[in-house]
């Protein structure tokens, strides 16, 4: 069935550092490009592990009664949307928190997905394909390390288009200002309120896409544990990257790569202290959130009227 | 959070499964005819419907609902910490539990040791612990030997592999889990002994993404079967299938999942020692402590055969299978070295399946690339 496979060796070790910022990257980098949207226009949505989980769950259905991966995606995406403009609409009411309802909205989506999702976990859905990029080297690790999806490349695409959109366009303006200051925006003529919603809409509709890459394409089935924490980590790769779309590309790579790294060490025959490599990208989380929260320092390219840096 | 009270309904809505919880309780009724049923409750670490273990165990229950004195409590999800003991507290306090099932290896020590010594009269039949004279008389552990199941699987993939190279994603290394990984192991080496099996930890029961960044990197690093034993092998199933490797599955039979690559797999039979135990409390007779079986007692059995699966391959599993029947064959006897060079069984002893010593396992047999 399969021909003989050369082992790689420590070669293994940066293939599968390349792979799996390949393979892993997209969720981070999708719920984390539209969080960027959400946040720059001053709104915080947590909620995002929720509509990432519904997204997943929901895309997975949808491929399978439809037959259609594609179709999927975009069921996940406007479930991640409906989700988004929901907690757009409850965070535009008077005296509501955005983070006390992102919170609920996390537990609200991955309890309602856990629950749609029953019937889910055993069917194998239609996923997505991928490109070949591998096609002119031998090695067949080489090969599969460059299966690359779509949405990834969509997703770096996307990443390039914002970064020029936030600095250049006329729409990147009115989102920046409307997150920097309301009264400014105000003034300016621009509608603080619909902005933000949509900004939330675009971040849940992304949020939910990237939910789809997970079930659809890798690991690429439906279950419960699917998410372990991603949509959370993004956010928190949000603040990483400074409120930047291209940072949020860089940083997505870093955290898929950096969940590859314990698989590949073990495999190699490392396997001492592999909870310490498998917790790699949870420490990175946390290391992150210590030195971007020092109480005394203002995070610089904050959006100024982000709840979370509003002193 | 000091003030959340006992209820697991609680609990759960805390965890946020509120809607997938309500519909799996069966909100009993006490009175009447109700009262007669002997109400028994199971405890999940997982999904219900994983596709692996926990659906294994809840395949058991399912069987166990259809006894006409027996009511059944569920919960799933639940996991190994202080909310185990919530969990199953209230299935005594509320829900007149008289037998709670303890599914997870994690829930022994110490919630099923301290809820067993508060509660002498309610049965805690946990799955997976040892359970010892000291812990209390009203507990007590069952489990399968189903490295039997590890060893014939080990046997069948040394047949089809060509790199002679296996790979074995595993949870956790505790005993359960090492014996599997070295009952494949010793199962290929059976055949031929250069055979090497490299194991990857997770460190959780459930990391779908992790599992199938661990299928790929060993794929990459050439091995061309590939286990696991993790709560759901569907990932890693089907990532092995994607990459064009053969497999063998855990828990339940995954063949549907690769047609091409499954060549035979271990599965559970949990609704035998289910039952054995229920009818124990049914009819009053004393706590079963320590309850086990494998291939001869009917707890564990084969995936049948993949198509991939050469003639000779299913003659000498078959040959040593039938052995296993007979309970005339030993899987761990000396000597026998670990894969740091010290002898862990001496020449000459013999290690039989129910020797407890095997449920103590702490070491990887020579040929396994991996570190506990």
């Amino acid at each position: 069935m399969t021909e003989v496979t050369e082992s790689l060796g420590w070669w293994g070790l940066p293939i599968a550092i390349l792979a799996g910022a390949i393979r892993a990257s997209t969720p981070f980098l999708l719920v984390s490009l539209g969080e960027c949207i959400t946040e720059k226009s001053g709104r915080i949505n947590l909620g995002l592990e929720g509509v990432l989980m519904m997204g997943a769950m929901a895309g997975y259905g949808a491929s399978l009664y439809t037959g259609s991966a594609w179709l999927g995606v975009l069921a996940a995406g406007v479930v991640g949307a409906a989700l988004g403009l929901l907690h757009g609409i409850l965070c535009s009411l008077k005296r509501v928190n955005d983070i006390a309802i992102g919170i609920s909205f996390m537990l609200l989506g991955t309890g309602l997905a856990f629950f749609l999702g029953k019937s889910l976990i055993q069917p194998q859905a239609p996923t997505l394909s991928s490109i070949p990029f591998g096609f002119w080297s031998d090695s067949p690790q080489i090969q599969s390390a460059l299966q690359i999806n779509p949405l990834f490349l969509l997703g770096i695409v996307l990443a390039v288009l914002l970064h020029f959109a936030f600095l250049r366009t006329r729409w990147g303006l009115r989102i920046r200002i409307v997150g920097d200051s309301e009264d400014a925006a105000r003034a300016m003529g621009f509608r603080v309120v619909p902005t933000r919603i949509m900004a939330t809409v675009f971040g849940g509709f992304l949020a939910g896409v990237g939910g789809s890459f997970l079930s659809l394409y890798y690991p690429g089935s439906w279950s419960e544990g699917l998410s372990s924490g991603q949509g959370i980590m993004a956010v928190a790769l949000v603040i990483f990257a400074r409120w930047e779309p291209l940072r949020c590309l860089w940083a997505s790579l870093l955290f898929g790569a950096a969940g590859a790294l314990g698989p590949a060490f073990q495999a190699m025959g490392l396997t001492s202290g592999f909870y310490l490599l498998n917790a790699l990208p949870y420490v990175l989380t946390l290391v992150i959130l210590i030195l971007t929260t020092a109480p005394n320092r203002k995070i610089s390219g904050a959006p100024g009227e982000l709840s979370l840096v509003r002193q | 959070m000091s003030n959340i009270d006992q209820s697991r309904r609680q609990v759960l809505k805390q965890l946020g499964g509120t809607a997938a919880a309500v519909t799996l309780m069966s909100f009993g009724f006490r009175d009447g005819l109700a009262a007669e049923k002997m109400t028994v409750g199971a405890v999940y670490v997982g999904s219900r419907d994983d596709y692996g273990y926990n659906q294994s165990h809840a395949e058991a229950i399912a069987a166990i609902k259809k006894l006409p004195f027996v009511r059944v409590v569920e919960e799933e999800r639940v996991p190994e910490t202080i909310a185990v003991e919530k969990t199953m507290q209230a299935m005594i306090e509320q829900d007149d539990a008289k037998l709670i099932f303890a599914t997870s290896f994690g829930y022994f020590d110490p919630y099923v040791i301290k809820l067993g010594k508060q509660y002498p009269k309610i049965r805690f039949a946990h799955c997976g612990g040892l359970w010892t004279p000291k812990d209390p008389m009203n507990t007590g552990s069952f489990f399968g030997y189903i490295d039997e199941c590890e060893y014939l699987s080990g046997v069948v993939a040394a047949h089809v592999s060509k790199t002679k190279k296996l790979g074995f994603i595993a949870a956790k290394p505790i005993p359960q889990v090492l014996r599997n990984i070295n009952s494949f192991t010793l199962g290929a080496q059976s055949v031929d002994p250069s055979f090497t099996t490299n194991v990857i930890f997770t460190g959780d029961w459930s990391m779908p993404v992790k599992e199938a960044e661990s299928a790929n990197s060993l794929i990459d690093q050439g091995c061309d079967v590939i286990t696991c034993h993790v709560d759901s092998p569907k990932v890693i199933i089907e990532t092995a299938e994607k990459r064009g490797v053969y497999c063998t599955g855990y828990h339940v039979n995954q063949s549907s999942l690769a047609p091409r690559g499954y060549l035979t797999g271990a599965e559970w039979v949990w609704a035998m020692p289910y039952k054995i135990l229920v009818d124990a409390a049914h009819e009053g007779k004393p706590m079963i402590n320590f309850l086990r079986g494998g291939l001869k007692e009917g707890f564990v059995k084969m995936s049948p055969y993949g198509k991939a699966v050469p003639e000779q391959a299913k003659q000498t599993a078959d040959a040593i299978k039938a052995k296993m029947l007979e309970g005339g064959f030993t899987i761990f006897k000396g000597p026998l070295k670990d894969n740091t060079g010290k002898t862990v069984i001496a020449t000459g002893v013999s290690q039989d399946q129910r020797d407890v010593v095997l449920e103590q396992m702490n070491y990887l047999v020579a040929g396994v690339i991996g570190q506990i």
